[in-house]
């Protein structure tokens, strides 16, 4: 969509002048100006610009932090505390930034629920789809070594619980994590390594994002229907009509952030963390941040040894493969049609999985004991089962409901269909709605 | 030499292939010390004895020193807890390895072997479970061993796991008595 032909034009001698030497102004102005966007989009679509908010908070935000915070086992927790009493404005950055992450995560478990939903990974949008996965994965690298630089109780013992998943390895399972670690236990090497990889990561994940726009603007914006732009009457320019709805979606994003900073800070963290690590000592009941619970719930439900695989093996390969499966959902979805709102078997199930997905992350703060284990076992067979069985099955046996012959024509009919109530409404020129 | 150069394959394949193997090699080398850096450093390793005393430890007692950053608890085991520990079959055990550092690799994992000769009630043991390193808690869980509450495992009275998700028996470090009172770990 962006290959065809730039329609900026410089009003001023100096906009000619720099557009014939660098034309930056020239593709602002076709990507965030007259880029054709599907005239359908509704607000799941903010999240793209949602997230790339909350990137730039955080680096800002992080940034700052650092220059208050000492990486050193017996300094580390002083200094957040010293940050959150005597810094000026301290307490606030840090609640920005430690809720930011959760609010990062929220706005990203949508956004990949929305692809999922109106098949926005399918031909030609693989490779969007999978530069989004890794910007997800280095994400959870980014938010699980943030979590440990404050160097409570929580902080350590998920940096040991996290780390001794490498041990689960065959034969340099052991040597992997003491390189991780810098020694045989969580120590000053790990807290220094995690925060210069905790620095690090953000701008990888910048320039990860760079490479997932550029390919969105080549293969062009999914839609609620799922149907391809073809001609001029399906889309709207970018701005006015993307941006403002976007904008608009932000704002109360970021007031449901505000309100948590403000009146809840540490709603979504845990008490355990405000007491510093204790190397002799483990926290009763060891949970993640919230945004890890349902893949560390189906950790724990690998209880059992599967043929040569032993069950802490077994464990680690699930949880890793419930995020590698993300991958390849391109190739695992045989479905002709994209979007969920014509294919009525895949909504259901869709649903369900989204149920499951919560569900999981509830189990994953229980204990792992008792009737708790075998639900997470029931749930975690779902969770593989609707894409390793459900998505490749169900593009063969699903009769799908007719797709319109274009968006524009969709449109009209939901027009038509919402106008019938209103018979003066229907008469007049539907054309004329947005 | 243009006899040579059209040969298949010619001086020219060989030098590409020279080449890149050189290149490959020397990213190879480049690459190492930035992998290296990462590895316990020569502090970290120095650590790697202490000498406890363990005069003031009665039977049913315990204490705990840190040993490479971890814990590592000694216990004077009471006659009821050798005893349990004993009357174990080895066929009852999930992991039947002793994973005693002073033992050869495949010895099993009798209460005995859990132990040193001559020294059978005293437990010297890494106090880290073989699941995913928490600490587990000294005298709880169905055999009065350990039991870890991260993720449910239970150890008996010598370490051994028994249920749950640890695939190990706790391991025993390199330890010997020095004296009747002390005992040099490492």
């Amino acid at each position: 969509m962006s290959e065809g032909h730039s329609t900026y034009t410089p009003t001023s001698g100096l906009g000619r002048w720099f557009d014939a030497r660098l034309p930056l102004p020239r593709l602002v102005y076709d990507s965030f100006v007259a880029y054709p966007v599907p005239r359908n989009l509704n607000y799941f679509w903010a999240f793209g610009g949602i997230l790339s908010i909350m990137l730039v908070a955080q680096i800002l935000t992080g940034i700052v932090l650092a220059m208050h915070y000492v990486s050193d086992t017996h300094l580390a927790f002083g200094s957040v505390e010293k940050i959150m009493r005597d810094v000026n404005s301290g307490w606030l950055l840090r609640y920005m930034h430690s809720n930011g992450a959760s609010f990062f995560f929220i706005a990203v478990y949508l956004h990949i629920m929305r692809g999922l939903y109106y098949g926005s990974y399918k031909a030609p949008r693989e490779l969007l789809w999978i530069l989004g996965c890794i910007i997800y994965l280095l994400m959870m690298a980014t938010g699980f070594m943030g979590y440990v630089l404050p160097w409570g109780q929580m902080s350590f013992w998920g940096a040991t619980v996290i780390t001794g998943f490498f041990t689960a390895i065959p034969l340099v399972g052991t040597w992997i994590q003491e390189l991780l670690l810098g020694g045989f236990a969580v120590d000053n090497p790990t807290l220094n390594r995690f925060f210069a990889l905790h620095y690090l990561l953000p701008f990888m994940i910048a320039g990860v994002v760079v490479l997932h726009v550029w390919a969105l603007h080549v293969v062009g914006q999914n839609n609620p229907t799922g149907i391809e732009v073809k001609s001029k009457t399906d889309t709207v320019a970018f701005t006015p009509y993307a941006t403002v709805k976007d904008a608009f979606g932000m704002l109360v994003f970021l007031l449901v952030f505000a309100y948590f900073i403000f009146y809840m800070p540490n709603y979504l963290g845990h008490p355990d963390n405000y007491t510093v690590a204790n190397p002799l000592k483990t926290p009763a009941h060891i949970v993640p941040e919230w945004y890890f619970l349902p893949f560390y719930a189906i950790l724990r439900a690998i209880t059992f040894n599967i043929g040569p695989i032993n069950s802490k093996l077994g464990g680690v390969l699930a949880m890793f493969g419930s995020i590698a499966v993300l991958f390849v959902v391109p190739w695992l979805d045989t479905s002709k049609v994209r979007s969920a709102v014509y294919r009525p078997w895949y909504k259901l199930f869709f649903w369900i999985f989204v149920a499951d997905a919560i569900f999981l992350g509830w189990l994953g703060s229980r204990p792992a004991e008792g009737s708790y284990v075998a639900m997470a076992q029931v749930a975690t067979l779902y969770y593989f089962a609707f894409f390793l069985v459900i998505m490749p099955l169900l593009g063969l046996i699903e009769t799908p409901r007719r797709l319109p012959n274009s968006i524009t024509e969709a449109v009209l009919e939901k027009n038509r269909g919402s106008g019938s109530a209103h018979p003066e409404g229907a008469a007049a020129s539907p054309e004329t709605r947005g | 030499m243009s006899a040579t150069d059209t040969q298949d394959p010619n001086r020219r394949d060989f030098l590409y292939v020279a080449t890149g193997m050189a290149g490959v090699v020397g990213a190879g080398a480049f690459a190492w010390p930035f992998i290296d850096q990462m590895r316990p450093d020569a502090s970290t390793l120095a650590l790697s004895t202490v000498e406890v005393d363990v005069s003031s430890l009665t039977p049913g007692t315990s204490l705990v020193v840190k040993w490479r950053g971890k814990p590592v608890v000694v216990r004077n085991r009471t006659p009821e807890e050798m005893k349990s520990g004993e009357d174990v079959k080895l066929s009852d055990l999930k992991d039947p390895i002793a994973r005693n550092a002073n033992l050869p690799s495949d010895a099993p994992a009798t209460d005995a072997n859990r132990t040193t000769p001559g020294k059978e009630a005293w437990m010297v043991m890494v106090q880290v479970c073989t699941h995913l390193g928490c600490i587990p808690l000294g005298q709880e869980g169905e055999f009065g061993g350990w039991f870890c509450p991260c993720h449910g495992s239970v150890y008996d009275t010598a370490g051994r796991i028994r249920h749950g998700p640890a695939p190990e028996n706790m391991a025993i470090p390199v330890f010997k008595f020095i004296s009747d009172t002390k005992v040099l770990i490492g």
